[in-house]
């Protein structure tokens, strides 16, 4: 293309591809891009590349991790509530046999004293009932007494004296 | 050549297929010295710009939750970072910004030189030979370093019988030599022999009979193509890996 006189062989072969008077300027200008991309790629942009999707990794194992940390959270404070939940039942429980065993006691109290009191009121009644039963009968026994010493007087004045009437009285009540 | 061929076939159907891949000065028609600034440096240029646009501005906001060009950077990013570990293993990783830059050198080029009136720098046997020749020495000096003479038992097959292991030896060798020539050829064969068919349908195309089936042929050529130079940067990319891994772990 460029001289007349050089050209004739490439020509015949027809492939610009054998043109060996390009190759200096192609593989110079090769090598040139070549170190311009590597230099581009392995100081800018490989390294960023690198470390977005480093970074995207991590985010995720994180996101993964937290994600865990709160499922794993979740069970602690279901077990937690699970356990309070028994702890109240058996609390409950306790003090229900508390409760019932204190009540018990004071029942057991209550009837024991509420059984003295009517053994008290009775074994009183009782001894009123005596004492009743006493005084009706000397009562009775003055009162006889008294009746047969006047009916005596009136049928024999002066004969028989008070002392044996009595006498004859109290032996007559006790037959 | 391009204005010989137009006279010559003055008339008929004119089939340039090559002209657009001929190295041209930007400026004047001067002749092509090794620093003048050609077509070549314009379009490895735009590669440059390409790769600071998505890889550089694309991530600037470091978002957590990335934007769209960012997505496409961290997909970039993680397809070459995978393939290394993948395949050279952890101590491989290393040298993952090497295989990187040329991953994504060769795609944005390829992707580039889809572009109509683009120049595919990928498409130069001179191009591709550097790239291939540069992973060559690399993996052979870097298998002699890390391995010393042990390096040589790439080429020992001791898992084959005894007898066969010269021949097997032998084989191994040229194989390995032949690794740099079918690894440029291999991705400038692909890229120049798509841009030259399609440039031959667009040639058809001035016959109005044949310029719809011609449009068709080229749209399919075109998404083909597409399809070829992502595979061809990723083919590159992962021999480049096994080539690695050869040298950094020599015994088969």
């Amino acid at each position: 293309m460029a001289t007349e006189t050089g050209e004739v062989a490439k020509e015949s072969a027809g492939m610009p591809q054998l043109d060996f008077s390009t190759f200096d300027n192609q593989i110079v200008w090769l090598l040139i891009t070549l170190v311009v991309i590597y230099f581009v790629l392995s100081r800018v942009a490989l390294p960023r590349i690198g470390s977005v999707l480093a970074e995207r990794a991590g985010t995720i194992t994180n996101d993964i991790a937290a994600a865990e940390d709160l499922k794993q959270q979740a069970i602690d404070a279901e077990a937690a509530y699970e356990k309070a939940l028994v702890d109240a039942r058996a609390e409950a429980g306790r003090i229900v046999g508390e409760t019932k065993a204190a009540i018990q006691v004071d029942l057991d109290k209550a009837i024991a004293k509420a059984d003295a009191e009517i053994a008290a009121r009775a074994a009183e009644g009782e001894k009123a009932i005596a004492a009743i039963r006493d005084s009706a009968a000397t009562s009775a026994a003055t009162v006889a007494k008294d009746i047969a010493k006047d009916i005596v007087s009136a049928v024999a004045p002066g004969k028989i004296d008070a002392k044996s009437i009595t006498a004859a009285v109290t032996a007559k009540m006790k037959g | 050549m391009a204005t010989e061929a137009h006279g010559a076939e003055d008339g008929g159907l004119v089939f340039h297929p090559m002209d657009q891949f001929i190295v041209k000065p930007l400026f004047g028609n001067g002749d092509v010295g090794a620093f003048t600034i050609t077509n070549v440096t314009l379009w490895m240029a735009l590669t440059v710009v390409c790769i600071i646009v998505l890889l550089v501005f694309g991530t600037s906001r470091r978002a957590i939750v990335p934007s769209r060009s960012q997505s496409i950077a961290e997909m970039m990013y993680g397809f070459v970072y995978k393939m290394v570990e993948d395949v050279t293993g952890k101590d491989g990783v290393k040298y993952f910004p090497y295989i990187m830059t040329l991953f994504m050198f060769i795609l944005v080029s390829n992707f580039l030189g889809l572009l109509p009136m683009a120049f595919t720098t990928t498409s130069h046997i001179a191009v591709t030979g550097v790239l291939a020749m540069f992973v060559f020495l690399a993996v052979t000096i870097l298998g002699f370093v890390k391995n010393g003479m042990g390096f040589l038992g790439l080429f020992w097959v001791s898992s084959a019988p005894l007898a066969l292991r010269p021949i097997l030896a032998l084989i191994e060798v040229i194989s390995y030599f032949v690794r740099p020539v079918s690894h440029s050829i291999r991705l400038a064969g692909n890229m120049m022999a798509g841009h030259a068919v399609i440039k031959v349908f667009a040639g058809f195309a001035a016959i109005a009979a044949i310029s719809p089936l011609s449009i068709l042929a080229i749209t399919a050529m075109y998404g083909l193509e597409i399809l070829v130079s992502g595979i061809q940067a990723y083919v590159f990319a992962i021999l480049t890996c096994v080539y690695l891994k050869d040298a950094l772990h020599p015994s088969h």
